[in-house]
């Protein structure tokens, strides 16, 4: 490999030959196939003994031009993209997107659709919250907690599947509103989640939050100061566990958050555990909000009134010549979007998601530009792990919370 | 020159008191606030709104191609400030032959992997940007995948 190809300017050691820094250095490479990275990512760590003196990010292995593709799609379909840009939290890239769009289009939402979107959302949070605890749980050695993760996220899964017929990449949210109409008796299988999940919670908590090899593991580890993560781009989670109140959902509501209650959890100590207690903090803050949104949710259409946008009902496509016009018109071309550019920003699991759109009045997207949260945050890794021991990286980038799907794109 | 119509919003006229000559034009749409800036002029300015105005965040830096139209190039930067609870977007128009523009990597670390991504996907370059190589697609790779005149479909020449 040359060397230009080696991130953060770390050299390679050839053989037979002493490196400039020194014969204890050594380096070592850390994925691509390493399962503390979940995905695909390569760490390339200088060590002198057991302390990581530089560390370097090789990722790009899952790149696959979505933002492209995005320009060759009509609007519509471009929901589907949004799915595996970040799978753990397909619901929230659904969301952040079709927001941006109707904010282009000036597109009213009905409220049903509106709350129905808050719902889905927080349990698209508990269910990536879910998978990181377990994984990351694993990964610093408690195997049982995956399990019990895992037994929870299954039930989200299975609601999902029941709105939208996809257990994970849902596609249930559209320009305009919803993709199909809520199942019937969607509301008992979603009380019956939330009412036992609290429990749930406290499950894990007597697992972890005081388990004496847990502390040891994740107290004082993988710390950073408040102002460094700012100025490398660091969002969410990891910002509210070093004291910055900062959310999307509280600082500008989109989709009638403003009409929920919840708090914003915030920690100061800004290392591993603290993530990890601001994260189990937001499970419980998020089933509040789902069960505010299943008890107040509001009657009504679930689509927009639209008919340039929203396909019309079945039923009027059978009796109506105009309605079938719409449908055949939305479905062969797609619906023009006015000319003009926005940038939305919603709150993901993992921090500030935002959607650049552009459009030039045809359409198709002229240009979509995803700012995802795992890109940003990644970027703080070299900061974070530099001068720590080999063995806490795992636990560092664990408490990052990253979707290798989400940063490459 | 500034638009008349955007010395109502504080930050725009503070950039306009800051340096006369650095924006050259902008708009107000749909609740956003867009600042073109003269690209010899974007790291003063960038430095400018972090320090004076607040904007301690950069959001992301990315890219528009505009091709055929000239310049065809547009280098946008989306700021936010915490404090004041706003967003900024800023816009530098760059020619299609070689494009080049200064980095703000100096005002924000965080500028570091977005403009090796634009750099990659456009073909953009950022002078004195402390690591400029691809970062998406491999090294090796020929072409910019997000420019317009760049297939999507096809085999590779």
């Amino acid at each position: 490999m040359s060397e230009a190809g080696i991130p953060g300017g770390i050299t390679t050691i050839v053989e037979g030959q002493e490196t400039p820094s020194g014969p204890r250095r050594m380096v070592l490479n850390m994925g691509p196939q390493h399962p503390s990275t979940h995905g695909v990512l390569r760490l390339l760590l200088e060590l002198d003994g057991e302390t990581i003196m530089k560390c370097g990010l090789d990722l790009g292995y899952l790149h696959t031009g979505i933002e492209k593709e995005f320009e060759v799609k009509n609007y519509q379909q471009d929901v589907t993209l949004t799915d595996r840009v970040d799978y753990l939290a397909p619901l929230s890239n659904n969301l952040g997107y079709c927001l941006a769009v109707e904010k282009l289009l000036d597109l009213e939402i009905p409220p049903q659709a509106q709350w129905m979107r808050v719902m889905l959302t927080e349990l698209t949070r508990l269910n990536s919250h879910l998978v990181w605890l377990g994984t990351h749980a694993l990964d610093i050695g408690a195997m049982s907690v995956f399990l019990y993760c895992f037994r929870e996220r299954e039930d989200i899964l299975r609601i999902f599947e029941m709105f939208s017929g996809q257990r994970m990449m849902t596609s249930y949210f559209r320009i305009g509103g919803l993709a199909l109409e809520p199942p019937r008796g969607w509301a008992q299988r979603v009380k019956k989640f939330i009412d036992g999940f609290p429990s749930k919670v406290d499950e894990y908590e007597d697992l972890l939050t005081n388990n004496p090899i847990w502390l040891g593991r994740t107290r004082g580890i993988g710390r950073m100061a408040l102002e460094d993560m700012l100025d490398l781009g660091v969002t969410g989670p990891m910002l509210r566990a070093a004291g910055l109140k900062i959310d999307a959902r509280k600082d500008e509501p989109y989709s009638s958050y403003e009409k929920f209650d919840f708090e914003v959890p915030t920690r100061t100590e800004s290392d591993v555990f603290a993530r990890y207690q601001v994260r189990i903090e937001e499970m419980r803050q998020s089933t509040r909000i789902v069960r505010q949104a299943m008890e107040g949710m509001p009657a009504g259409p679930w689509k927009a009134a639209d008919q340039h946008v929203v396909l019309p009902d079945r039923e009027k496509m059978k009796t109506q010549m105009e309605a079938l016009i719409y449908h055949f018109k939305i479905v062969t071309e797609g619906f023009r979007v006015p000319e003009g550019e926005v940038y939305q920003v919603i709150e993901s699991p993992r921090g500030e998601l935002g959607f650049y759109v552009v459009s030039d009045g045809t359409t198709r997207p002229y240009r979509v530009h995803m700012r995802t949260p795992s890109f940003g945050n990644l970027q703080a890794t070299s900061e974070m792990v530099k001068g720590t021991l080999i063995a806490d990286v795992i636990a560092s980038i664990g408490s990052m919370d990253f979707v290798l799907g989400d940063t490459d794109r | 020159m500034l638009p008349d119509n955007l010395r109502e919003f504080a930050v725009a006229a503070a950039v306009e008191t800051f340096d006369a000559g650095a924006a050259t034009g902008g708009k107000h749409d749909r609740g956003e606030l867009t600042l073109e800036i003269a690209p010899a002029s974007i790291v003063s300015v960038c430095g400018f709104l972090k320090h004076e105005c607040k904007f301690i965040r950069l959001s992301t830096v990315t890219a528009v191609d505009r091709y055929p139209a000239a310049p065809r190039f547009e280098v946008v930067y989306h700021l936010h400030s915490i404090e004041r609870k706003e967003r900024l977007r800023l816009k530098c128009r760059l020619n299609g032959d070689q494009p080049e523009i200064e980095s703000v990597t100096s005002v924000w670390r965080s500028a570091n992997w977005y403009e090796r991504e634009v750099f990659d996907l456009f073909g953009i370059a950022f002078r004195n940007h402390p690591d400029l190589r691809r970062i998406m697609m491999p090294d090796d790779w020929e072409g910019h995948p997000l420019r317009k005149d760049y297939p999507v479909t096809g085999p590779r020449v």
